[in-house]
C-alpha cells in the first residue's frame, strides 16, 4: 500500500510541475507590455527598465520560470494589481468561503445522489426508476448559473413571508459580523505571521468558527444563505452520483456472489448494504474526484450568481480588470488541489480495492 | 431425389443468414437508437432545434435585434402577452390590442421570442464548431500517440495529463483572461480543454485495433504505416468518439454558455442566450420571463444532446442491452 503511495505522488509530480508551466506561459502569452500592465499605461522608460530588472523579467526563461516555481511553492503569488496587496493574502480571505460552499455542495450531492441510484437501481425499470433517471438526466443538463436564479427567484420572491423564504444574496446578513475564534478567546497574536495567517484562515470558515465560539446567530444566518447556492451548485455531481450508483450497483446485482447471498436467504435491504454495496463503491469514489473539478468551476459561477465574495467572484472580478497576478495565483491552487484530491481518491480506491495496488 | 424445402433446417437457416444482406454497424445502430427512449426523446429535441436554427427568419416575427421603439407602444421588459394562450395566467395581456409577444421584450425593447430563436442559430453553431475541432485534433493526436507510440506518445499524453489536471472550465476561463473575452476565445478555450478526452479515447482504441489480424495482413501486403492508420486502423477507432462528440456537444454548449454568462464569451448584443440571460439577470425578480425562457433553451440543447449520446452509447454497443 504505503509503495502505491509513493508510485501515485511520484505521478503527480511532473503534472504539477506542467501545471505551472502552463500557467507560466499563460501570463507570458498576455498580449501587451507587462510592465505597462502593471505600472500602468503612462510609465516612462526608465521605470520599466527598473521593473523588468526587479521582476527578473531581462533573465532567461529557464532561470525566469525557476523563480516563478519557487515563489509559487512557496505561496508567493505576487501582489494584486488592483488592490497592490498581496494575492496570498486575498486568499486568506476568499478561499474559505468557497471551501464552504463547495464542501457543503458535495455534501448535498452525495447525501441525496447515492440515494437516489440505489433506489433506482433496486425498484429497476419501474416507474420510480424511470422518474429518479429524468430526473438524473434534467440535473446534469442543468445551467448552474440559471438554476441558482430560479432558486433565488422561488425562495426570496414567491415563498417571501413564508418559513421557507431564504437571501438571495451576501454570505451573512449585513450588519453581523463573525468574530475570529482567537478573538473571541482573547489570544494575542502576531496577524502578520505565518500562524496568525493559519488562524485568520481558519477562522474565516464561518460555520466551523461560529461553531466552535458558540455563537449561533451567525452560524444559523450563514446556513441559511448558503443553502440555495448550494443546492444550485450541488445539482450536477447529485445527478452524475445518482446516474453512476445505479449504473454501478445494477451491475453488481447481476453477480454471482449476490445470487448466492440471495439464495441463502439473506433479506433484501442486507444483500444490497453488505454484499453490493461495498463493490458498487468503488467507480462512484472516482467520480466523485472528477466532481470536485465540476463544483469548483461551478463554484465560479454560482459565487456571480449569488454575490459572495469568494474565490470565484474574485476571479472574475480580476478577469474584468486584467489583474494577472490574481488569475494566476487562483489557477495554480485550484489546480493543485483537484490533482491533489484526484490522488487522494486513487489511494482511496486502491484501499477499498487491494488489486489495484498491484497494477 | 428432390429437394425438399425444410425452413427447421439449421444448415438452410444458416445459408438464408449468410445469404441476407450484412446490416452496416451504423444502420443497426441507428435501428437501436430509435427504439430506445432516450434516444427517441434526444433525437425529438435537438430535430426540433435544427429545423428552429433553419428557418429562423421564417419562425421568428422580428429580426433578433430589431430595436422596437417608436414601432409599438410597448415599455422596456413588458411581459409574455398573447391572446391566442390568455387561458394561461402567465399570457395575459394587460388592455385588448396590446402588442403581442409570445415571450415579452427585453431590457432594449427587442422581441425577445425572436431573440431566443436566433439563439439556437448561435449554440449550435458554437457547439459544433467546438466539437469538431476538438474531436478533429484529439483523433490525430491520439492516433499518433497509439500508432507510433515512444517519445511521440509520452510527450503527447503528458501534455494531454496535464490539460486534464486543471478543473476544465477554470482553464477555459483562465485561457480566455489570457486572449480577451469574446465568443471566438470563449470557444477556442473550450476546444484546447476537451481535446484530451478525445485523444485518450482514441489512442486506446488505436492501440488495441493495430495489434487485430486484419492490420497485420495489411502491413505484410507492404500497405505504408499512414495508408494502415489511415484506412484500416482510424475508421473503426473513431466510434467511440462519436458518442464522446455527441455529449462533448453537450458540454461545450454549456461551457460556452457559462462563460458569456460571466461576460467572457459572446458579447451583447449577440443573441447568445448566456449572454441574452446574463445582461437580464439583475432582472429577475422584476422581469423573470427574460432570465427563465433562455435558460430553459440551454438547459432543453444540453438535455437533448446528453440523451442522445446516451441513446447512441446503448445502440452502438449491443452487449449493453438489457
Amino acid at each position: 500500500m504505503l509503495q502505491f503511495i509513493g508510485r501515485r505522488l511520484l505521478f503527480a509530480i511532473p503534472v504539477l510541475i506542467g501545471i505551472l508551466v502552463v500557467t507560466f506561459f499563460l501570463a507570458r502569452a498576455i498580449p501587451g507590455d507587462p510592465c505597462k500592465s502593471i505600472l500602468g499605461e503612462k510609465a516612462t522608460a526608465e521605470a520599466c527598465e527598473r521593473f523588468a530588472e526587479n521582476k527578473g523579467l531581462n533573465d532567461p526563461l529557464p532561470i525566469q520560470f525557476g523563480i516563478y516555481m519557487s515563489d509559487m511553492v512557496q505561496g508567493d503569488f505576487g501582489n494584486s494589481i488592483r488592490f497592490s496587496r498581496p494575492v496570498s493574502q486575498m486568499l486568506i480571505e476568499r478561499m474559505p468561503m468557497t471551501i464552504e460552499l463547495g464542501m457543503t455542495a458535495l455534501i448535498i450531492a452525495l447525501l441525496i445522489g447515492i440515494p437516489l441510484g440505489i433506489l433506482a437501481a433496486m425498484k429497476h425499470n419501474t416507474p420510480t426508476d424511470v422518474g429518479t433517471m429524468i430526473v438524473a438526466n434534467v440535473g446534469v443538463s442543468m445551467p448552474v448559473f440559471w438554476l441558482g436564479l430560479l432558486l433565488a427567484y422561488v425562495f426570496a420572491l414567491l415563498l417571501q413571508g413564508t418559513f421557507l423564504e431564504l437571501p438571495p444574496s451576501g454570505r451573512v446578513t449585513a450588519g453581523l459580523i463573525s468574530v475570529p475564534f482567537y478573538e473571541a478567546w482573547g489570544w494575542t497574536i502576531n496577524e502578520e505571521g505565518f500562524f496568525g495567517n493559519i488562524l485568520e484562515f481558519i477562522s474565516n470558515h464561518f460555520i466551523f468558527n461560529s461553531l466552535i465560539t458558540g455563537d449561533f446567530e451567525i452560524f444559523w444566518d450563514t446556513i441559511r444563505h448558503l443553502i440555495l447556492p448550494a443546492v444550485a451548485l450541488a445539482t450536477i455531481p447529485m445527478a452524475v452520483i445518482a446516474r453512476i450508483t445505479r449504473s454501478s450497483l445494477l451491475d453488481t446485482l447481476g453477480r454471482d456472489y449476490v445470487r448466492t447471498a440471495r439464495a441463502k436467504g439473506a433479506p433484501e435491504r442486507r444483500v444490497i448494504a453488505r454484499h453490493a454495496m461495498s463493490n458498487a463503491m468503488l467507480p462512484v469514489v472516482t467520480v466523485i474526484g472528477l466532481q470536485m473539478g465540476v463544483v469548483f468551476a461551478g463554484a465560479v459561477l454560482t459565487e456571480s450568481v449569488f454575490g459572495l465574495a469568494g474565490v470565484g467572484t474574485a476571479l472574475v472580478e480580476a478577469i474584468t480588470s486584467r489583474d494577472f497576478p490574481v488569475i494566476q495565483a487562483i489557477t495554480v491552487v485550484a489546480a493543485a488541489g483537484y490533482v491533489v484530491i484526484n490522488m487522494l481518491v486513487d489511494i482511496s480506491y486502491a484501499y477499498l480495492d487491494p488489486r489495484i495496488r498491484l497494477e | 431425389m428432390s429437394v425438399k424445402h425444410d425452413p427447421l433446417d439449421p444448415i438452410e437457416q444458416n445459408s438464408q443468414f449468410l445469404l441476407s444482406k450484412p446490416t452496416s454497424l451504423w444502420k443497426g445502430a441507428f435501428g437501436r437508437l430509435r427504439r430506445r427512449r432516450t434516444g427517441q426523446v434526444g433525437m425529438v429535441i435537438i430535430g426540433g432545434l435544427l429545423i428552429m436554427a433553419l428557418f429562423a427568419p421564417l419562425i421568428a416575427p422580428f429580426e433578433p435585434n430589431e430595436v422596437l421603439i417608436g414601432k409599438e407602444e410597448i415599455k422596456r421588459r413588458e411581459a409574455p402577452c398573447y391572446d391566442a394562450l390568455d387561458f394561461i395566467g402567465m399570457w395575459r395581456c394587460p388592455t385588448e390590442d396590446a402588442p403581442q409577444h409570445l415571450l415579452g421584450v427585453d431590457g432594449n425593447v427587442r422581441d425577445e421570442f425572436s431573440r431566443v430563436v436566433f439563439g439556437s442559430r448561435v449554440s449550435l453553431a458554437v457547439g459544433i464548431t467546438v466539437v469538431v475541432i476538438a474531436v478533429t485534433i484529439g483523433a490525430m493526436l491520439g492516433s499518433i500517440a497509439g500508432f507510433w507510440a515512444g517519445w511521440a506518445d509520452n510527450i503527447i499524453m503528458r501534455i494531454m495529463d496535464v490539460i486534464l489536471g486543471f478543473p476544465s472550465f477554470l482553464l477555459a476561463i483562465a485561457i480566455v483572461a489570457v486572449l480577451g473575452p469574446g465568443i471566438r476565445n470563449a470557444m477556442l478555450g473550450v476546444v484546447i480543454v476537451s481535446i484530451p478526452a478525445y485523444a485518450r479515447v482514441m489512442r486506446a482504441g488505436v492501440l488495441s485495433i493495430k495489434q487485430l489480424d486484419y492490420v497485420s495482413a495489411s502491413r505484410s501486403l507492404g500497405a505504408s504505416p499512414l495508408r494502415i492508420l489511415w484506412t484500416r486502423v482510424m475508421p473503426n477507432a473513431l466510434t467511440p468518439l462519436v458518442v464522446l462528440a455527441t455529449l462533448g456537444l453537450a458540454t461545450a454548449i454549456l461551457d460556452v454558455a457559462g462563460l458569456s454568462f460571466l461576460g467572457l464569451g459572446a458579447q451583447p448584443p449577440s443573441a447568445e442566450w448566456g449572454t441574452m440571460l446574463a445582461s437580464e439577470r439583475n432582472q429577475i425578480f422584476s422581469a423573470p420571463h427574460l432570465v427563465f425562457f433562455p435558460g430553459l433553451m440551454i438547459m432543453l440543447t444540453v438535455l437533448g444532446f446528453n440523451l442522445l449520446g446516451d441513446g447512441l452509447r446503448d445502440a452502438l454497443d449491443p452487449s449493453l442491452q438489457d
